[in-house]
């Protein structure tokens, strides 16, 4: 066990009121602005979590509506990616592709985000056909947005159709006014449009804090993997800052809709415009949650002053942090990018919280950053992070230890508007696929994508921002990527689909699972694909050794997802539940699912809601979504078994040096668990054993996992479940799953 | 010999817990550590010797993003 220890005095001194401004940008945006429509609405504050009322916009024919949010959608759906999934079903067709107009972004805050009591309540929910997938995607994001839209007066927004022109949409909560405008010299890439944008729409400097933008950027334009950056103002350093709904490609989405931004002006943020039940209760649980922190997060993670990257020396510790696209699990040169190096280059000085009231306040800022490439060459900038997952996937997984690099490759894709964790993993197939000679110099038009090569990594995103070159092939993801290639004969089909680290469509998130299994079924058996939000099951599995048996795994993938689905109903953040705990929390009977924060969630939402629930109805809540999502995902085409298996590489060793780097581990299940002797047995032979024996493994789990959960063998939830759950109220859920024998 | 989280490790004579972290390089700050059952506070890492034959479970508590 270690602490890094907080030293002021080495923090860098950078002023972190100091960056690039572009006044000459919001000039020219204030010349060229037209107004397409304007209508006026009633603006309302919710009761108890809910305005009861959804916005609807159709951006093709600028048409508006308001829906009423139903005791049913409440009931069943409860919020956030519950409304979301029930609107796109709505919306869509088993033969709607994410680009048809009819496909939505359904933007949902949940009835507990806005409050600004407890840490962590600032989140809205994003739902979308995915580029990637082709099935829903979920998208948790930070930043503004969606608490300003709640406080506008709507619980949801729909957005649907397709603009033959660039749109924005503005929804002013002050003024009850909607309008549709155009501005023909706009800005397009985030950290750009995003302050324009903010200057344009608030009636002066102190109004900033209430404007929100949602943008993405030019590389969104030209790729699959379009991310949406949701804003809010930061009094402090008196500039933008952006959080990323990431996953999936939503910024794809939008900008093929052609909606150039989205702009809420919310009310000044005040404590109780939640019009919370019981205001009492949530006080008291909020204070003793903020105490807490103050207590124990300087001995334990470090959030305030770390953020999520104080993980990444954890993770090379226990062989987790992906190096070369999940090849190996630690490298000699992390201590150039862990957090003892971004605690000195992250700003100290100030508050650094993406909500109002969270006193984790992890949205750590590098501030100061001269960037050395591409369009914004030789401007000063504040960089978001880098987080976790950018350290690790655009930094030790594409072999990149440079951590001025690193800010840049972050910085370029938050802007760009595409998704640091599927760059991350793209660019790691795409420079293995060169080490093994499936690329060169001729076929990446001269792009040299060997380890390390942060340059030429950057070209490759800047080629994709202007819409050409190897950048758009790039752009693909890694699904599109092994197509291409395979097409063009330059690589082993079976090769690629070994090492291409995809599930679904979607990309893995940045850990390691090769040496546990549960983690292998908490990537590939989730709903929308590998990320890590579901279940994050390694230490439990690997280290901890606390699941023996599948019927241990799946217990755990059954519970853990819909704990964590949770969140995601209700606009909470994930990262105040566990990355603090209470000082008695070992004392508890099951202290890795922390079981006073548990309670408080239990809490906070009945609190703010005014039902009362228990920690059993908040798994049977989640339940309901997590199983209407499956059918939705077989509605569409891609929700069976066939769909649920993992890459080669997230199970077992591909490769010979693989294999060698973790030669005794092998050998040693290989006599303790299958039973056959390695030695006299050729690396090829041993290779061939452990792989087929770690595949039926993964098989034997999926069978226990699907029992635990009330599927079928396919992975279909049977109906006796649908009924359990209350989702046999909806004849075509029901259909879908009769169709598929469930 | 003692067993930590199910993998056997020598013990050597007067080996604390902060030793067996050290030897496992467990360096997860948030750790619930038990010998034979009983839990051992964080402040008396330094201070608890592991006896031989030592059931040490050290629990990680999940992280990340």
């Amino acid at each position: 066990m270690s602490q890094l220890v907080f030293d002021p005095s080495k923090v860098m001194d950078i002023d972190y009121t100091l960056r690039t401004e572009y006044h000459a940008e919001l000039e020219r945006a204030r010349a060229s602005r037209t107004v397409l429509k304007e209508l006026a609405y009633a603006p309302s504050l919710p009761e108890r979590g809910y305005n009861d009322r959804t916005l609807y916009v159709n951006v093709d024919t600028l048409q508006v509506e308001e829906k009423p949010v139903t005791r049913q959608m409440k009931d069943v759906f409860l919020g956030g990616r519950g409304f979301g999934l029930w609107h796109l079903w709505n919306a869509v067709k088993p033969t709607t592709k994410w680009n048809d107009p009819e496909n939505e972004i359904i933007i949902c805050p949940g009835p507990v985000s806005g409050i600004t009591q407890y840490s962590g309540t600032g989140k809205s929910l994003v739902v979308s056909l995915s580029p990637q997938t082709g099935i829903p995607i979920d998208s948790n994001v930070g930043g503004h947005f969606g608490p300003f839209l709640k406080f506008s007066g709507f619980d949801a927004l729909e957005l649907q159709g397709k603009a033959e022109e660039e749109v924005i949409l503005f929804i002013d909560g002050q003024k009850g006014i909607m309008r549709f405008e155009r501005i023909t010299d706009c800005p397009e890439d985030s950290h750009v449009l995003a302050e324009v944008l903010t200057s344009l729409y608030a009636e002066n400097e102190a109004d900033r804090v209430n404007v929100s933008v949602v943008s993405s950027g030019a590389a969104a334009r030209h790729s699959l993997i379009g991310m949406l950056n949701f804003s809010w103002f930061d009094q402090r350093r008196g500039c933008i800052r952006l959080k990323q709904a990431g996953r999936g490609g939503i910024g794809t989405v939008f900008r093929d809709k052609k909606i150039r931004a989205l702009v809420c002006r919310g009310p000044r943020i005040k404590s109780d415009l939640n019009h919370v039940a019981d205001q009492e209760t949530l006080a008291r649980t909020a204070i003793k949650y903020h105490k807490e922190i103050r207590d124990n997060d300087p001995h334990q993670c470090m959030m305030r002053r770390n953020g999520t990257a104080h993980i990444v020396e954890i993770m090379d510790a226990y062989d987790l942090l992906p190096v070369h696209n999940f090849q190996y699990g630690s490298h000699p040169d992390t201590v150039k990018i862990d957090s003892a190096y971004w605690q000195q280059r992250c700003t100290q000085r100030t508050s650094d919280g993406c909500w109002y009231g969270c006193s984790m306040a992890c949205a750590k800022g590098a501030d100061g950053v001269v960037l050395k490439t591409g369009p914004y060459k030789g401007h000063m900038v504040t960089v978001d992070g880098p987080e976790y997952e950018n350290a690790a996937g655009l930094g030790s997984n594409c072999g990149v230890f440079d951590p001025d690099y690193l800010l840049e490759l972050n910085f370029y894709c938050d802007t760009y508007g595409i998704c640091t964790i599927t760059w991350g993993t793209l660019c790691a197939f795409v420079m293995e696929c060169w080490q093994r000679g499936i690329l060169n110099k001729e076929r990446t038009g001269g792009l040299e994508l060997c380890w390390g090569n942060a340059e030429a990594d950057l070209e490759m995103m800047h080629q994709l921002a202007r819409g050409e070159g190897f950048g758009l092939i790039a752009g693909q993801g890694v699904h599109g990527m092994k197509r291409i290639f395979a097409e063009r004969g330059w690589g082993d089909p079976r090769l690629m689909q070994d090492i291409g680290m995809e599930v679904k469509g979607l990309e893995y998130s940045q850990y390691m699972s090769k040496e546990s299994l549960a983690q292998q079924g908490g990537y590939a058996l989730t709903n929308k694909g590998p990320q890590h939000d579901e279940a994050w099951l390694i230490f439990m599995d690997m280290v901890n050794k606390q699941l023996p048996t599948f019927e241990d795994k799946a217990e755990a993938l059954y519970y853990f997802p819909l704990f964590r689905t949770w969140f995601g109903l209700n606009g909470f953040c994930k990262l105040p539940w566990n990355d603090v705990v209470p000082s008695d929390n070992a004392t508890t009977s099951e202290p890795a699912k922390v079981p006073e924060h548990v309670q408080n969630y239990v809490d906070v939402f009945n609190a703010t809601t005014g039902l009362k629930i228990d920690k059993e109805e908040m798994i049977h809540q989640s339940a309901k979504v997590y199983n209407f999502q499956r059918v939705f995902n077989i509605r569409m085409g891609k929700g069976l078994r066939e769909f649920d298996v993992p890459p080669y590489r997230s199970v077992g060793p591909v490769t010979r040096e693989e294999y060698e780097s973790r030669m005794e581990r092998y050998d040693q299940q290989m006599r303790d668990e299958i039973g056959v002797d390695p030695e006299g047995k050729s690396l090829e032979e041993k290779m061939a054993i452990t792989r087929e024996f770690r595949m039926n493994r993964y098989f034997k789990l999926m069978d226990t996992v699907y029992q635990r959960r009330g599927w079928t063998p396919n992975g279909v939830p049977t109906q006796a479940r649908l009924k359990e759950l209350g989702l046999d109220v909806f004849p075509e859920v029901v259909e879908v799953v009769k169709n598929h024998g469930g | 010999m003692i067993t930590v989280n199910g993998d056997r490790l020598d013990w050597t004579e007067g080996m604390t817990v902060r030793d067996v972290l050290k030897a496992k390089n467990y360096k997860f700050p948030m750790l619930v550590i038990k010998i034979d059952e009983v839990l051992v506070q964080p402040r008396d890492y330094d201070a608890t010797t592991v006896p031989d034959g030592a059931v040490v479970n050290v629990l990680h508590l999940l992280s990340g993003g």
